[in-house]
């Protein structure tokens, strides 16, 4: 891929995720989109998930719902095939991402074709899709607003739901302007006329596509059907227009009954778009005569899913629904974009997923939090974010010079009279800037903290003395 | 009569003396017994919270041995009072951190108490911790306590519930974002024109006054000591 437009905040790999991050706090553009964005989604959250006076329990059902798919998947998997095979659907498996887009590829030749529409789908952006497409001669269009602006810009999306959230509309129509061929002469910002050349030149494409390439929000085991819930009306069109259907699935995202649905339906838009309702909800079993494509195909993928199945704390993260809300609240997200993440699922879901589904290449990801908690509060499955990321932070590498410094430190504290000594020796060698009661510059590794922060200097009696001279 | 043992967490230890005798004196006014074992140290929440499950999980047997023989354990640290009641029983099993409470959980649940008989003329902003309030519960426990003290003018804080950015190692090892966190959470607490910024963690507030003494804002004060003033 070439340069992003206008201006990239992706991570330098090398660079890991706090120096991607101070990229990113340097551009302030980007920072006020985010802000305004996150700000908006947060506010609209909180409302309509305040209005149901259940909302405890369907995410109390819903966690419990995705543990027992997480100790029933191969069952329910077979179950799946079984049932999308009865219905005339073929389905495929895929170890990893290679040869999921092996298998897509090879159908969307077998069916005519050398390009595809696609509905917005992450495990498709996960596997590298649309990449791996290009580098076959072949073509994958986005047709979801958001991430048509990403794949015209040559970027990658920066969220899970609003992919374009690092963008603001001037610096979308300039993408449009200047990488849509049939953008109309004069295009301004204004949203409506942004979505309506999107929308005209998207049309044309659904009108001539054989293939469409989706995901799927669900996978019901009990049925074989596959569900799509997108906003657009785009997803509707590549769904039931094209002859041919390739749906890539990670196996996480199994239900076992039909009915299960009930409550993620409610769970889903309210946290993600903080939308009542979904507008559009796409449901297929298998094909069916006279009504939708003809050539009905789900891969099912595993890309290290099964593996992180086998970590007890760990595979919590595996019942995400993708709805994006630990982004929207994560002070972190807000303030870094989801780039500086460095993999296709960003904030705090992405820093327990990536280094599970991909492990030892992002291990920083762990320590990209402070443990705030806010992100666990809003998780509709009620994924125990925190807890995740400090197991993790407790199964991963330390560096060799800090794992020294808190074996110290922990030696001192283990043995009371050491840590009075050394509690006594910062007393006593702090004294010069007592009576200024803080110091301004402190050697490294103290220098990361006095870069914005003052220190304050240990008192002259400590508590000890204090409670010592009372009890006499 | 119920033994109550006083933890006064390793930053207070180190850094600030008047919040847990402040503790002692709302508690002793309210007529309870505190006694402060002095072979405490470090809860191992630092240690546990950066990767280190094997030192945390000593000091945490340190602690349950410390404070094992109290009916109740009180401090004035939320974030402390979360690690021994949500990490302790997978790191070293026991049910110590049920007896462990932070001051207003005490105060309000265990000695049913919200006016401590404090009084303190001053305009107060409050910053509710993330640990205290997400993983500890404690809602508006310490607020309830603030809003009885005689004289105070308690002023809102915009976008009270955002972290400012600490987060133990977090702040060193990402430092920017920390920074920028802080920087957003003390202009929010500089805007109310407060003279204090009341929370009931001295971590956090360190990592909060540390921002104020370079670029302004209300003085940073545990909300313990303000219960304990009678001025």
């Amino acid at each position: 891929m070439s340069t992003a437009f206008p201006a990239s905040s992706r991570r330098p790999r090398s660079d890991g995720f706090s120096g991607a991050a101070k990229v990113a706090l340097g551009m302030p553009q980007l920072r006020s989109n985010l802000a305004h964005a996150t700000g908006t989604i947060r506010g609209k959250r909180a409302k309509v998930a305040g209005e149901l006076d259940d909302w405890e329990r369907l995410r109390d059902t819903a966690a419990a719902i995705k543990a027992d798919v997480q100790h029933r998947m191969p069952e329910l998997a077979l179950a799946f095939e079984r049932n999308a095979t009865a219905a005339g659907a073929t389905v495929h498996w895929a170890r990893d991402a290679a040869e999921a887009n092996a298998i897509a590829a090879r159908l969307t030749r077998e069916a005519g074709a050398e390009e595809v529409v696609k509905v917005k789908s992450m495990a498709t952006q996960e596997i590298e899709l649309n990449e791996h497409f290009a580098a076959e001669g072949m073509a994958a269009w986005e047709t979801d607003l958001a991430e048509l602006i990403v794949q015209l810009a040559e970027d990658k999306p920066s969220h899970l739901l609003v992919p374009a959230i690092h963008y603001n509309r001037t610096e979308i129509r300039d993408i449009f302007r200047d990488r849509m061929a049939d953008a109309p002469a004069g295009l301004t910002d204004d949203p409506a006329a942004l979505a309506e050349a999107a929308r005209l030149h998207l049309r044309r494409r659904f009108l001539s596509a054989k293939v469409a390439v989706s995901g799927a929000n669900f996978a019901v085991a009990e049925t074989g059907s596959l569900v799509v819930v997108e906003s657009e009306g785009n997803g509707r069109m590549c769904l039931t227009m094209p002859e041919t259907l390739i749906s890539v699935v990670g196996v996480e995202k199994l239900l076992p009954r039909f009915a299960d649905l009930e409550v993620f339906m409610q769970l889903l838009p309210r946290s993600s778009t903080g939308e009542r309702m979904n507008p559009y909800t796409s449901v297929w079993t298998g094909a069916t005569a006279g009504d939708g494509p003809k050539d009905v195909h789900v891969i099912l993928l595993d890309n290290g899913r099964t593996d992180v199945l086998a970590d007890e704390v760990g595979r919590q993260a595996l019942s995400c629904i993708r709805c994006s809300a630990c982004l929207n609240v994560c002070p972190v997200y807000e303030r870094t974009g989801g780039h500086a993440y460095g993999h296709v699922y960003p904030g705090p879901i992405g820093a327990i997923l990536a280094p599970q589904l991909e492990p030892g290449r992002h291990d920083d990801l762990p320590y990209a939090s402070s443990l705030c908690g806010a992100c666990y509060e809003v998780c509709p499955v009620k994924i125990n974010i925190p807890e995740v990321l400090v197991h993790l932070r407790q199964t991963g590498p330390h560096q060799a010079g800090e794992q020294a410094a808190m074996g110290a430190a922990k030696a001192v504290m283990a043995r009371p009279r050491l840590w009075r000594a050394a509690l006594g020796a910062a007393r006593f060698f702090s004294r010069p800037w007592r009576r200024r009661g803080f110091m301004r510059r402190l050697p490294w590794p103290g220098s990361k903290w006095t870069s914005s922060r003052d220190m304050p200097v240990p008192p002259g009696e400590s508590f000890r003395d204090w409670w010592k001279e009372r009890e006499r | 009569m119920s033994r109550i043992g006083l933890f006064i967490t390793c930053v207070n230890d180190a850094l600030y003396p008047q919040t847990p005798k402040a503790v002692v004196t709302v508690l002793e006014r309210l007529g309870y017994e505190v006694d402060f074992p002095p072979a405490q140290t470090c809860c191992g929440q630092m240690h546990a919270n950066s990767g280190y499950r094997e030192d945390a999980a000593g000091l945490a047997k340190s602690f349950d041995r410390v404070f094992g023989s109290y009916d109740a354990v009180v401090t004035p640290s939320g974030s402390c009072a979360a690690m021994t009641r949500d990490q302790y029983p997978d790191l070293i099993g026991g049910d110590i951190g049920e007896r462990v409470y932070e001051l207003s959980e005490f105060l309000l649940d265990h000695a049913g108490v919200e006016d401590v008989g404090a009084r303190f003329p001053h305009t107060v902003t409050y910053h509710p911790t993330c640990h205290g309030t997400r993983a500890l519960g404690l809602g508006d426990k310490p607020l309830r306590l603030l809003r009885a003290v005689a004289g105070i003018e308690l002023v809102d804080l915009p976008e009270a519930d955002q972290c400012c950015g600490f987060g133990g190692t977090f702040a060193l090892k990402n430092a920017e974002v920390s920074s920028a966190m802080l920087e957003d959470k003390r202009r929010h607490a500089a805007g109310t024109g407060a003279e204090y910024l009341a929370a009931a963690d001295n971590s956090c507030l360190t990592h909060i006054g540390g921002g104020i003494a370079r670029a302004g804002g209300p003085a940073p004060i545990h909300y313990a000591e303000i219960l304990a003033s009678t001025a």
